[in-house]
Formats: structure tokens, sequence, C-alpha cells
């Protein structure tokens, strides 16, 4: 065990993976001499070379297409795009390339691409470096959408996401990458728990708290408040967006007959509302309190002297915990 | 036509007009002018025997076949929707016959004629656009990637492709090349322009093989370019060439040159082949409404295939029963497309969740089985009629 930020844990995941397979390769702008703007690939160029560890030009479409090329001649390309707002402009070859190679050619081609990228708030930045688009990934078929939320889980879920034979959108709480934990990096993949699977981070029996990303540390904080008031969270990770683990969500509300979502993402269409859908069709009967959203608003984001307020805390979440109970 | 300052429509500067877009200087490449008469350049010297340019002409009056039973099969509800490659027929075989085994396509959705270069059976085509399939052959056994329907999206494809070319080392001496097809209307694309920089700046082997067939459904080429569209290679760093797209002799030498730099690590050539689409865009659309019969006139003149008949005719080694055999042969060719795409079944409805990702998913797997409880609660209903 090794005590690690999230930055480090990622950054040593990649290594791992570079130094597994040698068709791995990472590619975006400012990954090589400068390690990232966040460091996450910090030293991998030095190690590996320009040929594995590639800046490319300023064009994300550019990015996600070679990439796309990349895969087709038997590369596992890692694509990083530098923050969540500056995906858009590839997201026609991540849905109508990536995403869809795989049925056009009946199954006989795979896109074992990961598209890391940075996301949410918090960090007091400018327009498009605060954005959760997590949900326009979830809502495509062909993709597999993941979020880390710290150190421990990043480590082999970046490993994971790049053995994956299908496209990976790979969320990393920008917010957290300071975030210190103990890493198990000597623990073989194949004992870890599934890419697929979500993860219960505090037990409890009042409520279901789902979140994932920057979400799981507010939530687990909440569950210790809470804890105060007599109210025992169960805080679940979800981990997994697409797939989700609606094994695991419903027989933590089947226990709990409630069921909150927490997520940076706006309410409106975001993956909040696909797990309530879900979650009441499933649960129904043991829900004794409708589902309920955290999440923001249906505006843009705001300047970010706005965002602590904004975004969900750990009292937003207490607060919805109340309505729940207020059933 | 431009708008200036004051918002007043001005008339394009000389050089966007469609009469200085082609045919104008040396570097306008044509090996075979349109009266089939053989013409010599001095960086591009071709060699081809009697049975080569058999063989090409062969190519060009199947593939001509091909696409035409498949607008007769769409008239007659067969397809969905056809895009036929009529006119540019030379542009495709001259640049597909360029091609080496082990050499790797990436095409739009309109060549046809390279399919067939590379042993596409035309039947997977007909699949995509009578809507069986969206492609389903195999890129890899082909070397010749599906059919991308999104404008230029490709050419970063066939660019990643040619880098990984680069990573493996075969580069130079028995090195491997990458051809892309796009359009005239793909110049204007993000994607295109974006691939041209990447492959640019990493000298990437592959060759961009725009056919200008001055159409992009409706707009016309200068609604795209206020230059010829092989100058904007300038640019980006590497080397244009403007070559007569319905010159089958010019577009394989010129081809084959450009694959060979790329192969052995001079970097990309962009190839503009100045072709005309003689047909409509697709089945859908309408070009009475655009453009006029008398462009069209111009341009059956330069057909791609009457200049080789001619040549052949010419050259005197070629008689009657050769051409007869060849139509004999495409009209074999015809039947057989037309007759198996009739009888083409459709795919199982169940297949809908199969090929969406690597291995089973359990959401995908319940919805399946939501779908068949559902469809078969109508069997019995249906058995009573």
């Amino acid at each position: 065990m090794t005590v690690l930020t999230l930055a480090k844990s990622l950054n040593e995941g990649l290594r791992r993976a570079l130094e597994d397979d040698p068709k791995v390769l990472i590619m975006g702008e400012d990954v090589g001499k400068l390690g990232g703007v966040f460091r996450i690939t910090d030293g991998l160029q030095k190690d590996f070379g320009e040929a594995r560890v590639v800046d490319t030009p300023l064009a994300e479409s550019g990015i996600v297409g070679t990439a796309i090329g990349l895969a087709l001649r038997g590369y596992r390309p890692v694509c990083e795009i530098q923050f969540d707002g500056f995906v858009f402009p590839a997201f026609d070859q991540i849905v109508n390339q990536l995403a869809k190679h795989r049925l056009r050619s009946l199954g006989k081609v795979s896109m074992p691409v990961v598209i890391r990228i940075p996301f949410g708030g918090g960090i007091g930045a400018v327009e498009h470096h605060s954005e959760s688009p997590e949900a326009y990934f979830a809502h495509t078929a062909g993709l597999r959408v993941v979020a880390c939320s710290g150190p421990a889980d990043a480590y082999p879920m970046i490993q994971q996401a790049i053995r994956w034979d299908d496209p990976v959108i790979f969320f990393e709480p920008k917010r957290r990458y300071w975030d210190k934990a103990e890493v198990d990096s000597a623990a073989p993949l194949a004992d870890v728990l599934p890419l697929t699977a979500a993860r219960t981070v505090a037990e409890g029996s009042d409520v279901t708290v789902l979140a994932y990303g920057p979400m799981v540390r507010t939530c687990v904080e909440a569950a210790v408040a809470a804890r105060q008031d007599g109210r025992e969270l169960e805080v679940i990770d979800l981990r997994s967006l697409a797939p989700l683990d609606t094994e695991a969500i419903f027989a933590s509300v089947r226990r709990t007959g409630r069921c909150v979502v927490v997520h940076e993402a706006a309410v409106t269409g975001g993956l909040g509302a696909e797990i309530a859908a879900r979650v009441t069709e499933a649960c129904f009967y043991p829900l004794v309190a409708p589902v309920l959203r955290v999440g923001v608003f249906s505006t843009p984001y705001p300047p970010s002297r706005l965002e602590d307020q904004y975004l969900p805390d750990l009292d937003r979440v207490l607060d919805a915990v109340d309505r729940a109970f207020a059933f | 036509m431009a708008v200036d300052g004051d918002g007043a429509v001005t008339a394009a500067p000389e050089s966007a007009g469609l009469d200085g877009q082609a045919g104008s200087g040396a570097e306008f490449i044509q090996l075979l002018t349109p009266e089939g008469e053989r013409a010599e350049h001095p960086d591009y010297p071709l060699d081809l025997s009697t049975d080569e340019v058999k063989a090409l002409y062969r190519d060009l009056v199947i593939v001509r076949r091909i696409d035409t039973e498949a607008i007769s099969l769409q008239r007659q509800g067969e397809l969905g929707i056809w895009a036929s490659l009529l006119g540019q027929e030379a542009a495709q075989i001259g640049s597909g016959r360029a091609l080496g085994p082990r050499d790797m396509c990436f095409p739009t959705y309109r060549e046809h004629g390279v399919a067939w270069c590379r042993g596409v059976d035309p039947l997977k085509l007909l699949e995509l656009f009578r809507g069986v399939s969206h492609g389903g052959w195999d890129p890899a056994e082909h070397r010749f990637h599906l059919y991308t329907i999104v404008i230029g999206a490709q050419t970063l494809h066939a660019t990643g492709y040619a880098m990984g070319i680069q990573r493996d080392g075969l580069v130079g001496e028995d090195g491997e090349a990458v051809i892309v097809y796009f359009g005239d209307g793909a110049t204007s694309q993000g994607d295109v322009n974006e691939s041209f920089i990447w492959a640019s700046v990493f000298n990437a082997p592959v060759v961009f093989f725009c056919q200008n067939n001055q159409w992009a459904i409706s707009e016309p080429l200068e609604r795209q370019s206020r230059i010829p569209l092989y100058q904007r290679s300038r640019g980006f760093g590497f080397p244009g060439v403007q070559v007569d797209g319905n010159d089958v002799f010019a577009c394989l030498a010129v081809t084959r040159k450009a694959l060979q730099a790329a192969r052995e690590g001079q970097g990309p050539t962009l190839i503009e082949a100045f072709t005309y689409r003689m047909g409509a865009h697709t089945t859908t659309d309408d070009p009475t409404r655009y453009r006029l019969a008398a462009e069209l006139e111009a341009w059956k003149l330069k057909d791609p295939l009457e200049r080789v008949k001619a040549y052949l005719v010419r050259t005197g080694s070629v008689g009657a029963d050769f051409f007869e055999a060849v139509e004999a042969e495409a009209a074999q060719v015809g039947k057989h497309v037309r007759t198996s795409c009739q009888q083409m079944p459709d795919p199982e409805l169940m297949s809908i969740f199969d090929n969406i990702y690597s291995e089973p998913d359990s959401l995908l797997n319940s919805e399946r089985e939501q779908f068949a409880a559902y469809l078969d609660s109508f069997e019995p209903e249906e058995a009573a009629q």
C-alpha cells in the first residue's frame, strides 16, 4: 500500500498500462513534455518516447478520429481531452464513429479506445472548464462510461478501461485530483472489482445515496454528518454510468426504501433521471418515498465565484435526505 | 460571389470560377485525352501493356454496369437509396488499381469502383443501401474500410491508421500506405483540414484522394473554395496535384506515385481528381433544380470509358469481340447483382441487439427479452387470421 493523490494514482495506472502492453498509446494536448495540464501523464513521454506518448495538434476531433484509425491498426489509444467542455468538437467522432464501428462491421472491428476527461467544477475556472457532460455519452449505445472518485479505485480502473475492448469514456473528478488515499498497486487486476460494478463506500439502512466522481466524497461526508442525527446513509459509488450496476442499486434501495441520486450535472435529462425511473420501476413497492435528485439547475455553469453555492454540497444532500424522510 | 464591407454582393475573383479550376497549365495531369489520344508527362511516365489497358477498360465497364443496376433497383423499390458513381469511374478504377495488396483504403459511400478493385462483393454495398446492414464486410480482409456516411470523418481514421503504420516500422523499403477518399464538399469539413494537419506534422504515409465532382448535392465548387482544391495542400506543407479525373491512365499514374512516396516516408500528397458527377447526388436528388443541362452535355464529351475504348480501337490492337465479351460479362454481373438483391433476406429483427459491445450486456439482454415477449404476445392473434 502506498499513499497517492488521485492524479498520481492515474499516472501510475497509465504507466503500468504502457509497460504491460506495447500497443497502448497516450495522445492529447500537452500530454508530453508538460505531462498534461493536470500532470496526469507526467514523466510518461520521457520514459516511453514520443511515438507512444504523443503531443497532438490542438483539435479534439482530430485526437479521437486518429485514435480510431490507430485502433483499426491494432493500437489501444488513450486520449486525453484537456477539459470537459473541450470534448464537444470530438462529439461526432465519438458518437457517430467510435461508438458505431462494432455494429457497422457486424462485430469484426473492435474499438479499444479510452477517452479521459477531467470533469466537474470547484476549481475556480473560466467557462467550459467545469462541465459535467457524462449524460450525453451514457445516452449513446456502444460506449462505456465510467467515473473514478478517488485514488484507490482510479489505479485499477484506468487499467481496466484500457484493457476493455469497447470504447470507454473515463471521467476524472478534477477537483479531487489532489485527494490522497492508500493505493494497492500490487493487487492483480483480475482480483479487483470489475469496471462495471458499483462500490458501497458507506453502509447504512435508512436511505440509499447514489453518487459518482466528485460527489462521492461529498456524500460520504454527508453520511458522517447524518449519523450524528441518527440517520444511516448507504452511499454507493456508481463508478460505471453505462452500464449501470442496477443489481447493486436495486438491492440497496429494497433494503432502505429511499433513494437519493447526487451528481454535479443538471438534473434535467441527467443520469439521476434515468436512475430514478429504473429504481421506481424495479423497486416500486419497497420505496416509501419518491426517488429524489440532487444536481445543479437548468442553467449554464455560472461564473466561478458562485460555484460553491451552485454545486451540490453536504447540506444539499442532507436536505434531499430530509425530504425523502418527510414523505 | 462575395460580400464586401458594405454588404454589397460582388463577383468573386476570376480564379474562383469553374473555368479557373482545371485544365490550365502544366499542373493538370492528363495522359489520355478525351479523344483517346495518349499524352505524356515527364513526372508521370506510364507504360501499360494492351492487356493492362483492357483490364482497366473491363473494370470501368463493369462498375458502371453495377451502378446502373443499382439505380434501377432503387427505382424498383429494392434499394432505399443509391449514391451513383456515374462519371467517376476512371478516378476510382485508376486510383483503386494503383493500390498495392497491403495498402489500406478508406472510402466515402460512393467508392463502388474502388470496392470492386479491393474485391468487395457488390452485394455487400447493396446491403447497405437496401437497409440490410450498415456495411458488414471485413475491412482487414479487403484492406478496404467500411463506408463512412458522415462527410470527411474517415480522413482522420485514415491518418490515424497511417500513424499506426509508422509505429509498426513499415515506412520505407517494403512500406505500406493508406489512401482516403473524399469529395469537394468534404474539403470544407473541419475533420478533413485536421487530417491534413495531422498527416503533415507527423509525416504520415497517407494519400488524400479528393474526387472533385463539382457538386456537393446542390452546392457548386465555388461555395467550398476560391482556389483550386489541390492548391490547399500547399498551406498545410505537402504537395498537391490536380489530375484529369476522367482519365484512368492519369489517375493510375498519379496515385501510384503518391502512394510510393508515402510508403517511402515522404509523407502525404493531396490528389484532386477533377471529374464530374454525371448523375444525381443520390437517387433522392434532382439535379435539374440547380445545374444546367449544358454543363452535363459538355462533360459527356469527356466520358471516362469512351476515351479508353477509343484508345484501344485507335491503337488497333483490340477488335469488336473484346468489347462484346466485356459487355457480356458486365451483363452477367448486372444480372447477378439484380437477382441476388431481389432475393436478399431482411436481417433477423433480434439482431438489432447484437454487435454493440464486446461482451454480453445485461441491459440489452433484458430489453431483448422484453421485446421478444412483447412480440410473442401477438402470435396467437396472427395465427388465427
